[in-house]
């Protein structure tokens, strides 16, 4: 997104350059006057048009012609202000050199008291690079992995809570935000409230610090709040509702501590764009995706091949009978909280990475979280990782049809149609959810 | 510290405008969760339809006010029935997740630029209740005790807002006292043993979901004639969040706990951003703890507080009942 906002500008800069030069140099003392340069974009270079004829008409009669020098330079002395209208003569200009809009050779141009105007006459044809349908998909496609991982690291710990618990914890987002911003802190040494600055660590130390810090509050979450509920025999609409007041308090306590501004973290600013084909992503880009990836498969593998997993699973598909079975479920509940805490501070880094850190970051992408999850299936972490990446992918590839600012529409659009036609989820157990 | 303006602004809240908007919100929340048990959290999205009924009917279109509400009246029950007819058969927390989506694609989409035209996208629209003003049979001038008062114009509004809000706590009762009232408190209790019955549960769902929404959605045309501006923005989910806090601070399934409730929330949260604003501004509270600017974050932090506490130690509120709210069944 950013590459190719910075293409667009390149190129508009380089269109404006053609025919206007750099105006800004030139500037009278008194006076009014109105100018321009016409200058036609050929082999690469913008070469002056000289000998063509520029006519300004305004009011009171007034009435000048002016012819562009050498540089393609032309000048009318209006000496007032008003309303003029400028004409280029089409039939004056050289030979192979043409309006890039032949209806557009006469311009309005108001005039201010003491203003010199520059005027824009497009010559040529459009420099604009226009990329086809295929290499934007590709890149969206890119930027959708990308984004559809990073959901899938929050989407992971939220499906495990749910199956473990059958929390549907609506503070998950907000788990995300303190991660991302736990590592601005630390990345950039602006502690908050009375805790002293200090010059910022090394990024990847402040990751790893981020990531110790997000396992203990996810401990802190289940022995302070959700292990003393469950004793009491909290039903899970009561715990729900407990967990969007608490995601409340966090998401403004954030706001309070952290400020109101998106910020980015300083070892990642200003990084250029690798191509790889028709995709263009910062360096930085590359290793989230690749980091997320690890961090997936080594979850996959925990799951699947050690005992923990293992005991994971049995207590998020039947939490009584993997009891009966010695296994200790409240130990692998307190685990599972850990991981999942940590696991969506990381995702709340790499999101902060992407695009920037504010105390709503979490929250924008709690929906989209919630849909990646009950997509893919409520309770599996194999289902939340499919359906993060069909949603990430969506989202972004989705633009192509549908208006930008509407993208999150169509991934909510999306979740309801889901739960019409297959409640389950894409690798959801086929049991009742209503 | 200026004592006196503190309580007459908590007292002018908890008769004002916000109290009666949220009033008829929770009001309507309170025959989805109090009663039917269906956890509805896109309770904004009904309040956005009102008022986006009555602002572009009126500002957009350049019809009559009465228009505008009779649209912004069918636009609710028609997002009632679309969200209701697909949902209905979800379990609870599927139901919450997939209302919360649904009202922010509908606030997505009025606020969207894409619609600007009718909409006004993240500006919204504006001076479109000039109808209603002209109605106000209350002469110009303050109307009140002291510093407590309210201009001719908040007067009238307060006063069709409140009456509004007599009616709905009013049907609400006859609604509940009868058997249809009966079935849906069953509803709550054991779905299963009301179809066994052979009740058609879909459809008494579907039911109070309509009546639910088209209550709440009062407090949507209160909003918007009241400021005679809406922005996409005031219907997002915190708003929903508000309403439900208000539900259960006065206690799910009474009749007339979600204006008590309303009442309460808005003079705490009135005083509290008076007192800490007064105290920054006299010097009591350090600025480097607290600006001026951070006081009404404040105000959010205590709401996601209440609820938590409220449904932790006290979910029946103040008014409720324990044996009547629907939070143990899964």
């Amino acid at each position: 997104m950013r590459t190719r906002v910075a293409v667009f500008l390149a190129t508009l800069l380089s269109a404006l350059v053609c025919v206007l030069g750099v105006g800004a140099g030139v500037a009278h003392a008194e006076g009014e006057s109105i100018f321009g340069f016409l200058k036609n974009p050929k082999g690469g270079e913008n070469v002056p048009v000289p000998g063509a004829t520029v006519t300004v008409k305004g009011p009171g009669g007034f009435s000048e012609t002016a012819t562009t020098d050498a540089d393609g330079r032309w000048t009318v002395e209006t000496n007032t202000a008003g309303n003029f209208t400028v004409t280029l003569d089409q039939d004056s200009l050289p030979k192979g050199v043409t309006l890039r809009n032949p209806d557009a050779d006469s311009l309005k141009v108001p005039i201010a008291e003491g203003q010199d105007k520059p005027v824009l006459f497009a010559l040529g044809k459009s420099t604009r690079v226009i990329q086809s349908k295929w290499s934007q998909a590709a890149q969206l496609s890119a930027e959708g992995l990308r984004f559809g991982l990073i959901i899938a690291l929050a989407a992971v710990g939220l499906s495990l809570i749910f199956g473990t618990t059958g929390l549907t914890n609506f503070a998950h987002g907000e788990l995300v935000t303190v991660g991302a911003v736990i590592g601005w802190w630390l990345g950039s040494g602006n502690l908050p409230l009375f805790l002293p600055d200090f010059g910022g660590m090394n990024f990847v130390l402040a990751i790893a610090l981020t990531l110790v810090l997000m396992g203990l509050i996810g401990w802190a979450n289940d022995a302070g709040l959700w292990r003393p509920l469950r004793r009491r025999g909290t039903g899970l609409i009561a715990a729900m509702i407990v967990s969007i007041g608490l995601g409340i308090l966090l998401r403004y306590l954030l706001l309070y501590l952290f400020g109101g501004q998106t910020r980015s973290y300083p070892a990642t600013r200003g990084q250029k764009g690798v191509e790889l084909g028709p995709i263009t992503l910062s360096p930085i880009d590359y290793i989230s995706m690749g980091i997320a990836v690890v961090v997936l498969m080594a979850v996959a593998f925990a799951l699947l091949r050690t005992r923990l997993g293992k005991a994971t699973r049995a207590v998020a598909d039947n939490p009584a009978l993997a009891s009966a079975s010695g296994i200790d479920v409240d130990a692998v509940i307190r685990i599972v909280w850990i991981a999942g805490a940590m696991l969506a501070g990381l995702a709340g880094v790499l999101l902060g990475i992407a695009q920037g850190i504010s105390f709503q970051t979490g929250f924008q992408i709690l929906l989209l979280i919630f849909a990646a999850v009950t997509l893919g299936g409520l309770g599996t972490a194999f289902g939340a990782l499919v359906g993060s990446l069909v949603v990430g992918l969506f989202i972004t590839v989705s633009t192509l049809v549908i208006p930008a600012e509407l993208k999150n529409v169509g991934a909510l659009g999306i979740l309801i149609l889901i739960l019409l036609v297959r409640p389950q989820g894409i690798l959801g157990r086929a049991q009742r959810v209503g | 510290m200026n004592f006196e303006r503190i309580i007459v602004n908590a007292l002018e809240a908890g008769v004002g405008v916000e109290t009666v908007v949220f009033a008829l919100a929770a009001i309507g929340l309170n025959v989805h969760f109090g009663y039917t048990g269906l956890l509805n959290f896109g309770q904004s999205a009904f309040l956005a339809m009102a008022a986006y009924g009555v602002g572009t009917t009126v500002a957009t279109f350049d019809l009559p006010l009465w228009l505008g509400v009779v649209f912004g009246l069918t636009a609710s029950v028609v997002l009632a029935l679309l969200l209701g007819i697909p949902t209905l058969r979800l379990r609870a927390d599927y139901l919450a997740i997939v209302t919360i989506a649904a009202a922010e694609i509908v606030r997505l989409v009025f606020r969207s630029v894409t619609f600007e035209g009718t909409f006004g996208g993240s500006d919204g629209r504006q001076s479109f209740a000039g109808d209603f003003y002209a109605i106000n049979p209350y002469p110009v001038g303050d109307y009140g005790v002291g510093s407590f008062g309210f201009n001719e114009r908040a007067l009238w509004v307060l006063t069709v807002g409140w009456a509004l809000v007599a009616l709905s706590c009013l049907i609400v009762f006859l609604l509940m006292r009868s058997p249809w009232g009966r079935v849906v408190k069953a509803i709550r209790e054991d779905e299963d043993a009301v179809r066994s019955l052979g009740k058609n549960v879909y459809s008494y769902k579907l039911q109070s979901l309509v009546i639910g929404g088209v209550l709440g959605c009062l407090g949507g045309f209160i909003l918007a004639l009241a400021r005679s501006s809406i922005q996409p923005d005031i219907f997002g989910t915190e708003t929903t969040f508000f309403a439900y806090t208000v539900l259960i601070l006065g206690g799910a399934a009474r009749v007339a706990s979600p204006v008590v409730g309303a009442m309460i929330f808005w003079v705490v949260l009135s005083l509290t951003d008076n007192i800490l604003g007064e105290a920054v501004g006299a010097g009591y509270i350090p600025s480097s703890v607290l600006t001026a600017s951070q006081v009404g974050q404040i105000r959010f932090m205590l709401v996601g507080l209440a609820l938590m506490l409220l449904m932790i130690f006290r979910p029946q509120g103040i008014f409720g009942d324990r044996r009547e709210i629907a939070l143990d069944a899964r």
